[in-house]
């Protein structure tokens, strides 16, 4: 079966203006969420004490909302979880009682009118932990750029190294830029699949840029220019991308569906991270690489050993 | 064409054997256990303690499914929860509270796959339930404790030389002494050199003040003390509230890590961990018709009946309630020897403590004396040595009727009731077993789906080819599963999610593969020339697109911590293990099916 087949290559770099403006729109949009509205950190990040609880019978938010107020300063969120019954109670540290009292109090609270109430789970995290978490991340997102940039830049070209990078970014961008815009709740586990994302897409910037050099060293294309060139090579992996992406997305997509909640905004940061990923492998990694000035001459002229021959 | 050499075969063959080997045990479920350890070295867990149990055990006819030593732990595997609970009761009674008798499950695989050291993975806190606690040292209390001590010391040696002072103030962080003439300045700053060689000193000729600070090296052993000792404590803590497998471990400068599989109560638990115990010297009443009164029942006015402690198994001994010296008194406790090489305890007291201790040694000369550790309001004996001689100087040495074990334990017991620094909870995890066991499900499930999705798609897609893609995939779990058995890797809920990602991320190589090989056989290579063509030119891209994948993954696992470590852990060797299989695996079927000989069409 065949679902892919394009009899001539698609003229992708004659479309870099249309493609590169809409990039830059989302791109630009995404910060702009991302400056306005900001990150919805989740206590990991920003300190504080999560409490998930189970009724046995359908919950009234309004009533746990004064439950907890009792017994809580500041301001606690309540909200449920998936379903009616499943209640997530977001608190605020308290400097003259330790988590482990606030927790046993706000439980002690929801049991007071009899009901009958589980303790799924209580997360607490100190300030201090939040702000390191925060830094490594950020450190972690640093060596990810690093790394990939050298090894790039080591095995193609820096131009490549470049455009791959800024690609793969501007998915970063805009997965952060999503979830400023709908608020939902960054976790540490998000910041994995972001990271995750960004070594993927990568992969989909080297397949085509692996194609690129093959074109450039094939006989057959001498002649021809750099922008058919690129867009023979993305046509040519233009089946592969659809569908290694479409696979992972359908291993994302049964956790977005089956995993619970603990796994929803992860699978959903994955879910934007592949289909941007298509989009920017294809559509600005390449036209940044022409407009970076690629020629044959970037490739041919360092012969490199036959490593790709030995299996 | 397209054959692999015999031993590439036997590769392949032999490292999918191992790893449905090492994969098997996951299988097999768990066992109720009830498991006994010891914390104190005077009080091993041998083969005579576990034919003690085993004897009781025969008495009440009850079946144990198996009793073993392991490490410094015995376990008894059982049939059903019901007999679990009856022999940890059982077995409680028969060795006494000194033990630690705990509930644990144990891995149900057959003898010969715990001998092959299969086991299977390690569950997460997130999977099986339990608490976690991040706990920290607050170091500033450590530092401030110790230089409170050596203004203590250094009053004393001045009082004792002789040496006249003007002030001696403690500040945040050092010691300012005041002299009155140079001289005197001088006389100090050699005595502190002999005798208090921890300390950096800083003179100041023209105003004669004399400042003593602590060295970094000192700092550094403090600060190291300080965790050490915190983590004993918790040890004993925890070791109270039954839990099978705990992990306390330092993390980081001063922090510590507490994780309680299988803990429900965790109210509890934080309760226990955030006690504080003390240390009360008291005097001993060895009257012989004061004790015989005391151990028919009838105990005298102002005296407590106490046990103490002992290889030998516990004693009843006769203490005053009236205290001496508290471990506020004491500043350290360490095992060592003394000047005729037997093991002893020599303990640090303070300058308020030395004094008082001269006196009561003074005036005891020939009696016993009793360390009591107080713990939830319970005095517990800890030693009680003979004073033979009055003590002063602060410097005190316990020895006689103990060997080396047993020294250590001591000097444990007295530094757990002497005060250390104050902890502090910073993080708290807490898992419900019944989200474990739905985490679990959920994980596996979604993994489940998003892989039998895949399969279908890729077996209509790719044909014969799709269909050895799925086979390499599946050997990818297959290896991935095993890989995190053997390395006893904590498995947690990213962790699974990491599984499902990796096969998600794994198909590529294949899809690569497939997309090589079909593009081949279209430009008209004829099909045995396609297959070759297809691998050795997708392998380059495999290569590149996974080494950028696992950059990314290597940058998690050394910068994350908590979740996204157990994500990292399991993407990393994924990516590994999935490299094996696509390239390694896949073209070895490929060649069973294809290789040598001559084909017209390929299924692709």
């Amino acid at each position: 079966m065949e679902l892919f087949s394009f009899k001539k290559d698609i003229p992708f770099m004659s479309y870099g203006k249309l493609t590169t403006a809409i990039s830059l729109l989302t791109f630009v949009l995404a910060v702009v969420f991302l400056l306005w509205k900001g990150l919805n950190l989740s206590v990991e990040f920003t300190g504080g004490t999560v409490m998930e609880v189970q009724y046995q019978q359908a919950a009234n938010l309004e009533t746990i909302r004064e439950q907890v107020a009792k017994v809580s300063q500041g301001e606690p969120t309540v909200q449920s979880l998936g379903t009616t019954r499943d209640v997530l109670i977001r608190l605020q540290n308290q400097n003259d009682k330790s988590s482990a009292q606030l927790s046993n109090e706000v439980l002690a609270a929801l049991k007071a009118n009899g009901s009958q109430v589980e303790l799924r789970k209580v997360e607490f995290v100190g300030p201090q932990v939040g702000e390191e978490l925060l830094t490594h991340g950020l450190t972690a997102l640093s060596l990810v750029i690093v790394g990939i940039m050298a090894y790039l830049a080591m095995r193609f070209e820096w131009r490549f190294a470049v455009s791959a990078i800024i690609a793969n970014l501007h998915d970063v961008i805009i997965i952060l830029g999503c979830f400023a815009a709908f608020q939902w709740e960054f976790s540490l586990t998000v910041l994995a699949a972001v990271l995750a994302v960004l070594g993927y897409s990568v992969n989909e910037s080297v397949v085509v840029f692996d194609r690129i050099r093959e074109n450039f060293r094939k006989p057959s294309m001498r002649g021809r220019s750099v922008a058919e060139i690129i867009d023979n090579a993305i046509t040519a992996t233009m089946s592969r991308t659809i569908i290694t992406h479409g696979s992972t997305e359908m291993m994302v997509l049964a956790m977005l569906l089956f995993g619970g909640p603990s796994l929803h905004y992860f699978a959903l940061a994955l879910t934007i991270g592949i289909v941007f990923g298509i989009y920017s492998s294809v559509l600005v990694a390449s036209p940044l690489l022409m407009f970076l000035g690629v020629s044959r001459e970037n490739l041919i002229k360092q012969p490199k050993p036959k490593e790709e021959a030995v299996v | 064409m397209n054959r692999y050499p015999l031993w590439k075969y036997l590769v392949i063959a032999v490292t999918l054997l191992l790893s449905a080997v090492y994969t098997l045990p996951n299988f097999y479920g768990e066992t109720p256990a009830v498991q006994v350890s010891s914390t104190r070295q005077a009080l091993p867990v041998d083969t005579n303690l576990m034919q003690r149990i085993e004897k009781r055990l025969a008495n009440e006819k009850i079946q144990a499914n198996g009793i073993f030593l392991d490490g410094n732990s015995l376990k008894i595997r059982l049939n059903d929860t019901d007999t679990q609970i009856k022999v940890r009761d059982l077995v409680q009674q028969e060795i006494g509270d000194n033990y630690i008798v705990a509930l644990n499950l144990l891995a149900a695989s057959p003898t010969w796959l715990t001998q092959l050291k299969a086991h299977p993975m390690f569950l997460g806190l997130d999977l099986r339930g339990g608490v976690h606690f991040l706990l920290e040292v607050d170091m500033n209390a450590a530092v401030d404790k110790t230089l409170e001590r050596y203004a203590g010391d250094v009053r004393r040696e001045l009082r004792a030389q002789k040496i006249r002072y003007g002030s001696l103030k403690r500040h945040r962080d050092n010691i300012e002494i005041s002299m009155r003439d140079e001289a005197e300045l001088q006389k100090v700053e050699a005595l502190v050199r002999d005798k208090l060689p921890n300390l950096s000193l800083k003179a100041d000729e023209s105003s004669r003040i004399l400042r003593l600070s602590l060295t970094e090296a000192e700092m550094i052993k403090i600060q190291g003390d300080a965790i050490r000792q915190n983590i004993t404590t918790l040890h004993n803590r925890v070791n109270e509230l039954g839990v099978a497998e705990p992990v306390i471990q330092q993390s980081g400068a001063n922090r510590i890590v507490v994780q309680l599989p299988g803990v429900q109560d965790t109210a509890k638990a934080k309760d226990i961990l955030g006690r504080t115990a003390t240390l009360e010297v008291r005097m001993v009443e060895d009257e012989p018709s004061k004790l015989a009164e005391a151990l028919s029942g009838v105990i005298p006015a102002g005296y407590e009946l106490l046990d103490e402690l002992s290889a030998q198994g516990s004693q009843k001994i006769l203490v005053k309630r009236e205290v001496e010296l508290t471990g506020d008194n004491i500043n350290d406790a360490q095992p060592g020897f003394d000047e005729n090489g037997t093991a002893a305890v020599h303990i640090n007291l303070d300058s308020t403590g030395a004094s008082i201790f001269r006196q009561v040694t003074a005036d005891n000369i020939g009696k016993r004396m009793a360390m009591v550790l107080i713990e939830k309001g319970k005095g517990e004996v800890v030693t009680a040595p003979v004073i033979r001689s009055e003590i002063g100087g602060g410097r005190v040495q316990i020895s006689g009727s103990m060997n080396a074990a047993e020294a250590s334990d001591i000097a444990l017991l007295l530094r757990a009731g002497s005060l250390a620094a104050p902890m502090n909870i910073i993080e708290e995890r807490t898992v419900g077993p019944s989200l474990g066991k739905e985490n679990i499900e959920k994980g596996f499930n979604s993994t489940l789906y998003g892989f039998a999705a895949v399969a279908l798609f890729m077996a209509i897609y790719y044909r014969v080819f799709g269909v050895i893609s799925v086979i390499a995939l599946a050997c990818n779990v297959l290896m991935l599963v095993a890989l995190l058995s053997m390395l006893q890797a904590t498995l947690t809920l990213p962790g699974i999610a990491a599984i499902a990602l990796t096969l998600g991320m794994a198909i590529d190589a294949n899809v690569l593969i497939n997309e090589r090989v079909r593009e081949e056989v279209q430009n008209g290579v004829p099909p045995q020339s396609a297959i070759k063509a297809g691998y050795e030119h997708a392998w380059a891209t495999i290569l590149d697109s996974n080494i950028t994948t696992l950059i990314a993954g290597l940058a998690l696992l050394i910068f994350g911590s908590g979740p996204v470590r157990g994500f990292a852990v399991v993407h990393c060797l994924g990516i590994l293990t999935s490299v094996f299989s696509a390239v390694l695996v896949s073209r070895g079927i490929v060649n069973l099916v294809y290789g040598g000989r001559r084909i017209n069409k390929l299924s692709v």
